[in-house]
């Protein structure tokens, strides 16, 4: 339990009093009181993202703006692409893409959103990183940019098949973004961001909305009888269904992109040969990663029995003996797929699809296979 | 005639003679949430007082089912094994999870009754 004091120094989002009169359980998250879960249930709450929409409080994600002092965008871009291996520059007005802040050893500090705003960048990033991931863009960028901290605005997630449709009749533009899309638009009149993203797999928004209207945007959308308000806990099994990173779990310092199997997420130009290769921390050791490949790798993992197997499980090559090869850093139920579900790092030589392992859990070890992420298709409008 | 009595760890025992049945009370259900997985006792075991007996996994979380007393355990639920969700729909009922054959009848008078297990979780 959390001692008092602890509980009086969590931040609230301008969202807590909406969880609150919903019956949300409130746990704290990255220094936050947040709702795991509504009275419907993890669940119901997860299911019902995948078949109608949910509508998550992210508000605790961290968001910055990067004003270029030039006032060209480009020079916003080309400044952050010392901080991390995507391409920035190239990423297209009204576009956003997914970036990791790396470390001098090719590790990640933090995974991000970026979009190209057309006068300036704008980022979205994870709430228990967010002071270091300022404190590191003031740090190194701020000869060329101006660092504004968003923190008077929330984020609201409308994630699911009729996200689209719950969000049109409050934003004309919504049914025309495509997936990654990014820009300023009016969402019942309020001057908001809005993104075609997410973190669960499903089509769906990130709206950024003004932190004084918040409460009655979500309160207009949960008016909407598809909408549901959905917890943390069903937000963590819809992502790990999706295959998609958990900051701190997942990834961290002490993993490379290349481990983490995001080299889909490092853009041509920035690996060896690119056109702007290298010129980010732990280049050296990515780049090597890149050309002569890591020595353990994240994949998915699907357990053949009923028995979750959750983060910290070590993970064997035999039924029995042996030293551990590597270890779970996400696991649970899968609720769309009726099974137990989890990624975790094992040998690159025991990377390959179909390769059978095994988990130990309460001194048992499980059978698991590596599986081909996403677990559940993902459905993004492109 | 069977008594039920709860322990502070919320299972719940319907002792009938010197068997006691035992399961996880409705608030321990409604505190895990949506039971996804449950792990029963192989039959014949021998369980000590407060050891680890079951597990009990929701989407979220594992935990553990402690044996409320020392004894044998007789027999396991194994329709609660195929359908997990029952802990959620009747927990005091339908998904009890074993039955144990009570070697020291001495233990139960630690364990609360109905109104003291009802004190203790308001």
């Amino acid at each position: 339990m959390l001692a008092r004091d602890d509980q009086d120094s969590l931040k609230r989002t301008p969202l807590h009093g909406l969880h609150v009169s919903l019956g949300g359980k409130m746990v704290p998250f990255a220094g936050y009181d947040m709702p795991v879960q509504y009275p419907a249930g993890v669940l119901k709450e997860h299911l019902h993202t995948r078949t109608k929409a949910g509508l998550f409080d992210v508000s605790h994600m961290g968001q910055i703006a990067l004003r270029p002092k030039s006032g060209k965008v480009e020079d916003a871009a080309r400044a952050l692409e010392r901080l991390v291996p995507q391409d920035i520059v190239a990423i297209a007005a009204g576009r956003q893409r997914y970036a990791q802040f790396t470390n001098d050893e090719g590790g990640i500090l933090d995974d991000l959103m970026v979009a190209n705003f057309g006068d300036h960048l704008f980022l979205v990033v994870n709430a228990a990183c967010k002071d270091a991931d300022e404190a590191h863009l003031r740090a190194n960028l701020s000869e060329d940019c101006i660092i504004d901290s968003l923190a008077d605005r929330a984020l609201i997630a409308l994630q699911g098949p009729k996200a689209e449709s719950a969000l049109a009749k409050l934003c004309a533009a919504a049914p025309s973004m495509k997936f990654m899309d990014s820009g300023p638009h009016e969402v019942a009149g309020l001057a908001c961001f809005v993104s075609r993203s997410g973190y669960t797999g499903e089509d769906g928004f990130e709206i950024s909305v003004p932190a004084a209207d918040a409460e009655r945007l979500a309160k207009t959308l949960l008016d909407n009888p598809d909408v549901m308000p959905i917890g943390l806990g069903a937000r963590d099994s819809l992502r790990l269904e999706a295959g998609l990173c958990l900051y701190g779990h997942d990834i961290d310092t002490a993993t490379t992109p290349v481990e983490a199997a995001l080299e889909w997420s490092v853009q041509k130009s920035r690996r060896s040969g690119g056109a702007r290769a290298a010129g980010f921390p732990g280049a050296e050791k990515v780049l090597a990663h890149f050309d002569k490949g890591a020595s353990r790798r994240r994949v998915g993992l699907l357990a053949l029995g009923r028995a979750p197997v959750r983060e910290g499980a070590l993970l064997f090559a035999d039924s029995a003996g042996g030293e551990a090869i590597g270890q779970v850093t996400s696991g649970g139920f899968g609720p769309s797929l009726n099974a137990p579900v989890a990624m975790g790092y094992v040998p690159t030589s025991a990377s390959a699809l179909g390769t059978q392992l095994f988990a130990e859990v309460r001194g048992q070890r499980l059978p698991l296979q590596v599986a081909a992420m996403p677990f559940v298709k993902n459905t993004y409008k492109r | 005639m069977t008594t039920t009595l709860y322990t502070t760890d919320h299972e719940w025992l319907a002792i009938d003679g010197d068997v006691a049945t035992v399961g996880i009370t409705d608030y321990a259900q409604q505190q895990l949430g949506d039971v996804v997985f449950v792990e029963l006792p192989k039959v014949g075991r021998a369980l000590k007082k407060a050891e680890a007996a079951a597990v009990v996994e929701s989407v979220k979380a594992a935990s553990d089912v402690y044996a409320p007393v020392t004894g044998e355990v007789l027999e396991t639920n194994a329709e609660l094994a195929a359908e997990p969700a029952l802990v959620n729909s009747d927990a005091q009922g339908k998904a009890w999870f074993f039955k144990i054959k009570i070697a020291d009848k001495s233990e139960l008078g630690g364990l609360m009754d109905d109104a003291a297990y009802k004190a203790h979780t308001a």
